[in-house]
């Protein structure tokens, strides 16, 4: 910027402005980066499904069924896909004495097999075909898998006390008998005692299948949600 | 339940296999659905114009006329259609809000046909969502400022008013002086006399006239006695006035500490005092300023003047804003009143002798009055007193318009936040009303659901009331599915109430658990598997319990149901009671059935889920059951 007629002029002067001019610049795009990426973020999550088709091949669905079912989906998420928070409130609507966001995490991880924090129809109608259509096998599998939470293919006792406690925050406070706090750590031993087998201290996906499939009133209650949809 | 939430309860229903490995017991049944309907359009027919929605939609409300079997009066079977000759706009509306969850007040409706309309849908105004609630909520109270307006004016012209005692009648007559001759003349006398006394103590002090000693009187010394018994006849009357006030005011502490009241009594106590302490050289001087409140009896004007009363009211209503403005121009008095004040401090004969003397000027200077008995003589004092002046006009005569203004938007965004909160009180309180409701359906429901499955058993149905609620599929599958989460964990849902009895009672007595028979099984810790508790009542034929707050004494039959089911383990109360001899049955559908007692449909959770106590020893039920709540009648039939 060169001095301009009229103005005194000094050689610092000239500097001042440019550099004046710069931190104006510089503070004025960054308040309108913020505004416009805010509005990017909004607008660009949005997913579509597969095709009717697609999705018969990959669950045990018939068309009107995943028809229903993805017309309930859309109503709840606009946009295709259910992220973490609002995961949590659509489950804690169904259990209001007490706070079932623990379980609803670990449920979310069941159903977003592939890991991006937002589960999408596809995820969603796979988990439940395995869950409502699926062999017993299949739906034992996937209990494992909710139960192993770092996905290791061993079940600790840390872990199991995790998905315990988790449980029994969903009875909330006004239970009887009053849920005392060892009650899920005795919980975990009943089940490990059951479980593990060879003492080791964790459960193996055989041990669990072998000990679940001797167990009549596990098989039975497997069976228990087939009319669901 | 929310609606859209319930298009998610299968997949719920579908989670909770994740809990069955971990369950020790069995599950119980789910609930079948019969006639499973395909989800099939329906076609609504409101005054021609058509609206197509699938079922399941207007199923998600369950109790409003839409979501309920009360539509099938509505079928018109020519057609195969729902016909309702109603309103087509605002049913737009309402199937938005089977849709979206949300209902939303269309601003251009009238808000009592709007409210017809909710009405006649069965859905609940409180429902309608933030975005329209505010607007809803001020049409309403709006309409009801209307007819409560039409209601008075109808009142006032029919003068049939029912027989008011003579109290009434007097508060009546002094607050509307319109309602008769009498409240009219009194009025009318009162306002003559309070401005005789005000014009008095103003021309009391006019001197009239010299006597000889060329001395100036005031009138109010010359005409002493004149003066004086115009004073008593004045104070008599508003004496009279306000003891009558104060005898017909509804309610008499309310009225003493009003505004009004205060002024009264301020108005005529003067004259009083001075009559007690009449020739006290003393407090003669107290006296003279005791006189002083005798001006506000001019404040007795408010009563009859509307204006005056806005005028007071709106004073207040702002005077945090003008409690700042105050401070601000404080501030900036003190500024330049010290700054005045170091710069006059070295000329000679300077009037600014401290700071609090410079205030004067600068509070002159700073509003533009400029009377000029201090004025800078030091050309700094000169300089800063400019300042001064000039600041003074920008510092009082711009902010007070921004400041009117500003007053009016920030007051109506007040009253609008803090119409917001008291709404989201209320709102969280009905959410939480709805969420204790959607708990105590589950328990109400657990009651029925077993006096159901007992009379289905037994067969044995007295052709007593059943009183069983034909739940909503979608309620009975979320039950079943919170049952579930019971069972998982071998602990009940209860509600609050009875949750406090439990605690207090478990504080109150000790009872050592030596009575639970360790019995070692596979079951190695503590909590028991199914430990459903024996609800066990006495035999009582024919006899009826009364409760202590019952509104109506039906007779209800309980069926005894015992279900002995398996032993609890429990280090509570449940171990002692009689079964736990009993073997271990893993499986609890046995013959027996539990008792249940069906509280009368009015207070929810009422049953005596905490409290039977057995006595020491006796293998058979005879316990007696402690009456937990009121209001729970129980009659044995059996």
């Amino acid at each position: 910027m060169g001095c301009f007629s009229g103005v005194p002029c000094f050689p610092g002067l000239v500097d001042l402005y440019d550099s004046c001019a710069q931190w104006v610049c510089v503070l004025l795009s960054f308040g309108l980066s913020d505004t416009s990426d805010s509005d990017l973020e909004l607008s660009s999550i949005r997913h579509q499904p597969e095709g009717l088709e697609q999705l018969q091949e990959l669950t045990k669905f018939t068309k009107k069924e995943l028809q229903s079912l993805y017309r309930g989906f859309k109503n709840e998420c606009p946009s295709g896909l259910v992220d973490e928070d609002t995961f949590k409130l659509i489950y804690a609507q169904f259990f209001p004495q007490g706070d079932a966001s623990m379980y609803a995490h670990f449920l979310f991880n069941a159903f977003d097999v592939d890991r991006n924090g937002a589960i999408c129809f596809e995820n969603f109608v796979v988990g439940l075909s395995i869950l409502l259509r699926g062999t017993v096998h299949e739906k034992l599998n996937w209990a494992f898998n909710l139960y192993d939470i770092n996905k290791d293919g061993y079940i600790t006792k840390e872990e199991m006390l995790a998905i315990m406690k988790s449980i029994y925050n969903m009875m909330g406070r006004y239970t009887y008998p009053i849920v005392r706090d060892d009650a899920p750590i005795e919980h975990v031993e009943k089940f490990f005692q059951k479980m593990d087998r060879n003492r080791d201290g964790v459960v193996t996906i055989e041990e669990f299948l072998e000990t679940c499939q001797k167990d009549e009133n596990i098989m039975s209650s497997m069976q228990l949600f087939e009319n669901v949809i | 339940m929310a609606a859209g939430v319930a298009a998610w309860l299968p997949f719920a229903r579908a989670a909770a296999i994740g809990w069955m490995p971990v369950a020790n017991c069995p599950m119980p049944l789910a609930p079948t659905e019969k006639n499973k309907r395909q989800d099939e359009l329906i076609i609504l027919n409101v005054s021609g114009r058509r609206f197509q929605t699938w079922r399941t939609t207007l199923e998600r409300y369950p109790d409003t006329l839409l979501g309920s079997t009360e539509k099938e009066f509505f079928f018109n079977e020519d057609t195969k259609e729902y016909f309702f000759d109603r309103d087509p706009e605002v049913f737009r509306c309402i199937l938005n809000f089977y849709r979206t969850g949300k209902l939303h007040y269309p601003r251009y409706e009238c808000i009592s046909a709007y409210d017809e309309e909710l009405a006649f849908y069965g859905i609940l105004p409180e429902i309608i969502g933030d975005c329209c609630y505010e607007e809803y909520k001020d049409r309403k109270r709006e309409n009801a400022e209307r007819l409560m307006d039409d209601n008075d004016s109808e009142n006032n012209q029919e003068g049939s008013m029912p027989s008011l005692n003579l109290r009434q009648t007097m508060w009546r007559a002094f607050e509307n002086p319109h309602t008769s001759t009498l409240a009219l003349v009194f009025y009318y006398v009162t306002g003559f006399f309070i401005a005789v006394s005000v014009i008095t103590n103003v021309v009391e002090t006019v001197p009239c006239g010299t006597v000889p000693g060329n001395k100036e009187l005031p009138c109010g010394e010359r005409y002493a006695v004149a003066f004086f018994c115009l004073d008593t006849a004045c104070v008599m009357i508003f004496t009279v006035e306000y003891l009558m006030r104060l005898f017909a005011a509804p309610s008499r502490y309310r009225f003493m500490r009003s505004v009004m009241s205060i002024i009264d009594v301020v108005a005529i106590m003067p004259y009083y005092i001075g009559l007690v302490m009449t020739n006290n050289e003393d407090v003669s001087g107290a006296f003279v300023t005791l006189r002083v409140f005798r001006v506000f009896r001019i404040f007795k004007f408010s009563r009859h003047s509307q204006g005056l009363r806005i005028l007071g009211y709106t004073l207040k209503s702002c005077a945090s804003e003008l409690g700042f403005l105050l401070f601000s121009l404080t501030m900036a008095i003190i500024i330049f009143a010290t700054v005045m004040f170091y710069a006059e401090k070295g000329s000679s004969a300077s009037k600014f002798t401290s700071i609090p003397a410079s205030f004067w000027y600068t509070i002159v200077t700073m509003t533009t009055l400029g009377y000029g008995d201090m004025v800078p003589k030091t050309i700094a004092g000169k300089i800063f007193g400019s300042i001064c002046s000039l600041s003074g006009v920008l510092v009082i005569a711009l902010p007070v318009p921004v400041i009117v203004s500003n007053f009016s938007r920030i007051y109506h965004q007040n009253q609008r936040a803090d119409k917001r909160r008291a709404q989201k009180k209320a709102r969280l309180a009905r959410i939480r009303v709805a969420k204790t409701g959607s708990s105590s359906a589950y328990l109400h429901s657990k009651r029925n659901g077993l006096l159901n499955a007992a009379l289905e058993l037994t067969g044995s149905s007295d052709d007593e009331q059943h009183i069983s609620k034909s739940t909503s599929l979608i309620e009975s599958q979320h039950h079943h599915l919170l049952h579930c989460l019971e069972k998982t964990t071998n602990h009940e849902f209860i509600d609050e109430q009875l949750f406090e009895q439990n605690c207090m009672d478990n504080s109150m007595q000790n009872y050592p658990s030596t009575r639970s028979p360790s019995l070692s099984s596979n079951n190695g810790g503590s909590t028991s598997c199914c430990s459903r508790r024996n609800k066990t009542t006495t035999h009582l034929p024919n006899s009826k319990v009364p409760a202590t707050r019952l509104q109506s004494m039906q007779e209800l039959s309980t069926i005894h149901i015992q279900c002995s089911e398996q032993p609890s383990l429990t280090t509570s109360r449940s171990s002692l009671n009689m079964k736990s001899d009993d073997g271990l049955r893993p499986n609890c559908k046995t013959s027996h059935l539990t008792t249940a007692i069906i509280s009368i449909p009015t207070p929810p959770a009422l049953t005596p889920e905490g409290e039977s106590r057995p006595p020491p020893s006796s293998p058979h039920p005879t316990m007696n059951i402690s009456t937990t709540c009121s209001n729970v009648v129980k009659v044995s039939a059996l």
